[in-house]
């Protein structure tokens, strides 16, 4: 994720290889790419420890009296989460063909969306921590860690985007080949959409079924 | 058929002049602090692991020596305790995995014909997490705080009712450290074998070490995350009170060890693939021919990679899971042995049909065949449950991976560390010394680990302090303490060659042994910028083939010389097609400053000093922050340099 992506001819003799769009895909688009599939690989660890312990420790799930999940919060925060990868894409779309405008625009919306899901997620906490905390049993401990998990990527999904914000808000040191980064801050944020959308089967909907 | 490069042909004095301005790193403590360069960073690796290869080593002498006699008492069991698993530990993390790494990083770039790695400050980054998190970890043994609990940690002895201190803090804050550095640089690996490989160098020419290095790395990816989560857990288990690992309050004990071995299982490959792909960089300077079967090994490496992760439970067979999982992990361990034996026919075959070298690199070569197969034929006893159940947890266990590990991993890195000291260090080593050193560590190893087999088979449980004399056990346990020291001294003298052959050693050649592969086409040690020309790839041994060889020293256009800036090539991922030349990072004391604000982090955790490691975490985000801050010229403006 150093990746400069910076296209340059660097001799007269490979001007024919710079192009407006490269041919194959940048180094940075592959570091990020592996970084998420690492990513996946530790929310794919954590969601199957919850179904672990859930089958190991038997039909009441969740145990000790505390109610099944609400699902008005959490589906509100889908509603909120899901789409904001669209702006994301819209403003990949507008810088890479120079509009500037449309970057920071798309920008400034994924970023008030992401922090209205941080929003929700404290509400949700606050109701939920009157019935049960992370040290209750291993309910808690499971529904606190994934959550908890979760909304920390969004975090740094989320400096991310801001990061992109305040880089385009700069003037003139934001290039239209930089679109390369909106393009990887994009990938990690598809990722923690994809991953929120797994946690709302695995943390409220699985103990309805 | 080697090249010089001081002169090479076709590039002009000012080209050289500009590529030297562009790569130099004056000898300084700043750039000391600074370097990017991948092959400064390999050799910091390698000395590093070697630094913590000999702590661990030094951690197993104790330990042989208290077990020379039953009933002694060099040591007390808590120390034992300790030694014993800080020497697993870091023998695993903070010597076999960085030191393959220092490997990779020295050669991958050298060989693929790039001039850096893809992310050349990840990579400094990389290095600087690796030694912070290896002190982290061994700070803790003169405080007694070390880890132990075994190099896997299990449950519940590792929860913090029945083993309170910071021992296991201090193991699972310093693995999650370390994560840190083994991911960034897998993903390295992988971003620059795919996309810095010299023209021409498509696919089925790639050298059979970066293929295993690539494999090595795809399985850090996938293997490395449910280490991370157990490690996590732990660590919430023990400081906040949760209860993953905690039957009571409803957690379950054998989580720890499924997240465990479904990271440790592939791990076993993770350090054993890379150090095969040594033995086939080896082999064809040692036997005067390419190895044979290059796409079969290339596909039992891949298939190695994938059937790794189906083989876990079977370090579960005593654990009571149902049978039909016995059955499930018993065929895939069985399965396993197939990719491995037909790597291992190959190197018999390519030596059976070359013209052997004897020299010291090929000798350990063959102590790693011999000894390698011994380790895999018991590994395959493992494989049937019945028989695991009855040695497991015992010594017998122990000769296992002792003979996997240090046949299959050990002697490898013995044969890379003689077969390229002459293009790290520029200087040859002395023969003589490296076959002192041969033959003591190969008979010690044996006379070592062979015992073991047989006190296991007689009942000698593992991780034991001490012993009685009655079961017979204190005979072979004896020898086995012999053969250690006869063992560390060969290592020794591995380690007294390498300073001889800095010191002393006669300069060397750009290619001593008439290798194969891309290094060799370049200076020994290499200029900072690797290749006045970048090569012209037209086959799997550039450097045993004519129009490769002419490639790099005549017809060097600009677009291969690159010596308008501090470039390197891109080319596409199958056939390696030229796309475009790309800015490579400048020096920087970022990755330096972020591995040492994570350092702060990570002890301040380890202290519950919770609002420093807060103020630690603002300090990586905001160096991450200006890291990536675009402070260069536009790029459009790059794009029409001339």
């Amino acid at each position: 994720m150093t990746d400069r992506g910076g296209v340059v001819a660097a001799a007269t003799g490979v001007a024919a290889l710079t192009t407006e769009e490269p041919v194959g895909r940048p180094a940075g688009w592959w570091g990020m790419v592996m970084f998420v599939a690492t990513e996946a690989t530790l929310f794919a660890c954590l969601l199957g420890s919850y179904f672990y312990l859930r089958f190991q420790f038997g039909p009441q799930w969740p145990p000790g009296g505390v109610d099944k999940p609400k699902l008005l919060i959490p589906l509100l925060m889908t509603a909120v989460l899901v789409p904001s990868s669209l702006p994301v894409v819209w403003a990949e779309h507008g810088i890479r063909r120079g509009r500037r405008g449309r970057l920071r625009a798309g920008l400034a919306a994924t970023l008030v969306l992401g922090l209205t899901f941080l929003a929700l997620l404290a509400i949700e906490y606050a109701e939920d921590l009157k019935h049960f905390t992370m040290t209750t049993d291993v309910y808690g401990s499971l529904f606190y860690l994934i959550t908890g998990f979760h909304g920390l990527h969004v975090l740094v999904g989320l400096t991310m985007i801001g990061w992109l914000l305040a880089a385009s808000l700069r003037g003139g040191s934001f290039g239209s080949h930089r679109h390369e980064r909106v393009r990887n801050a994009a990938i990690y944020w598809h990722f923690v959409d994809a991953v929120w959308v797994a946690i709302l089967f695995t943390i409220y909907l699985s103990p309805r079924l | 058929m080697s090249t010089t490069t001081s002169t090479a042909p076709g590039v002009g004095r000012d080209d050289l002049a500009r590529l030297a301005e562009h790569w130099a790193e004056p000898r300084s403590l700043r750039a000391w602090l600074t370097t990017v360069d991948h092959k400064k960073i390999g050799r910091r690796y390698l000395v590093t692991a070697a630094f913590f290869f000999v702590l661990a080593g030094l951690s197993a002498l104790v330990m042989r020596t208290q077990l020379a006699r039953p009933e002694s008492g060099v040591v007390s069991p808590q120390e034992y305790n300790q030694l014993f698993t800080m020497h697993g530990t870091a023998m695993i993390f903070l010597f076999a995995t960085p030191m393959l790494f220092g490997f990779g990083n020295f050669l991958v770039p050298l060989m693929i014909g790039s001039r850096d790695m893809a992310f050349p400050r990840l990579n400094a980054f990389g290095y600087w997490v690796f030694l912070f998190a290896g002190l982290f970890m061994w700070a803790s043994l003169p405080f007694g705080a070390a880890p132990n609990n075994g190099w896997f940690a299990y449950a519940p002895l590792n929860q913090v009712q029945h083993n309170p201190g910071l021992h296991m803090d201090v193991y699972a804050l310093g693995l999650l450290f370390l994560g840190i550095s083994t991911t960034a640089g897998a993903i390295n690996f992988i971003v620059t074998a795919l996309k810095l490989r010299a023209p021409g160098m498509s696919l089925n020419r790639v050298p059979l070490f970066v293929w295993a290095i690539v494999a090595t790395a795809f399985m850090v990816v996938f293997a490395l995350p449910a280490l991370n989560a157990d490690n996590a857990m732990l660590f919430f288990d023990r400081r906040f009170g949760t209860h993953f690992f905690d039957p009571s309050g409803g957690g379950n004990v054998l989580l720890w060890q499924h997240l465990f071995w479904i990271f440790g299982h592939p791990d076993v490959y993770i350090i054993v693939l890379p150090a095969l792909g040594i033995v086939s960089a080896v082999l064809p300077a040692f036997t005067r021919r390419g190895v044979v079967a290059y796409s079969l090994i290339v596909l039992s490496i891949v298939a190695i990679a994938i059937i790794s992760f189906g083989v876990w439970v079977h370090h579960m067979f005593a654990t009571g899971l149902p049978q039909l999982s016995y059955s499930f992990f018993s065929a895939a361990s069985t399965v396993i042995t197939i990719p491995s034996g037909i790597q291992i026919f190959a190197w018999l075959a390519t030596m059976l049909l070359g013209r052997l070298v004897l020299r010291v690199p090929l000798l350990f070569v063959i102590g790693f065949v011999v000894t390698f197969v011994l380790g895999g034929v018991t590994g395959a006893m493992f494989a049937v449950t019945a028989f695991d159940q009855q040695v497991t947890d015992s010594y017998f266990v122990v000769a296992h991976f002792h003979y996997v590990l240090i046949g299959g991993a050990v002697f490898p890195m013995l044969a890379g560390i003689y077969y390229w000291l002459p293009k790290i260090t520029g200087r040859m080593y002395h023969e003589g010394l490296g076959r002192w050193a041969f033959w003591l560590a190969f008979t010690g190893m044996h006379v070592t680990f062979f015992p073991m087999h047989l006190t296991g088979l007689f009942g000698m449980p593992r991780r034991v302090y001490t012993y009685r004399s009655e079961p017979g056990w204190d005979g072979w346990s004896l020898v086995s303490t012999v053969g250690s020291y006869l063992l560390a001294l060969g290592l020794l003298l591995v380690l007294v060659g390498v300073v001889h052959a800095v010191r002393r050693g006669r300069p060397a050649p750009a290619d001593p042994w008439e290798g194969d592969s891309l290094e060799w086409s370049t200076a020994s040690p290499p200029e900072p910028y690797n290749f006045p020309v970048i090569p012209r790839v037209h086959s799997l041994h550039p450097t045993w083939d004519a129009r490769t060889v002419e490639s790099t020293t005549t017809g060097a256009t600009a677009d291969r010389v690159l010596s308008e800036g501090r470039r390197t090539l891109f080319t596409s991922e199958l056939d390696a097609r030229t796309e475009r030349a790309v800015e490579m990072p400048e020096p920087s004391f970022k990755p330096l400053v972020l591995a040492g604000a994570l350092l702060v982090f990570f002890t301040a955790m380890l202290l519950a000093a919770y609002p420093i490691a807060v103020l630690a975490v603002l300090v990586v985000a905001a160096t991450i922050a200006a890291w990536l801050w675009p402070s260069r010229r536009p790029d459009e403006e790059l794009g029409l340099a001339s």
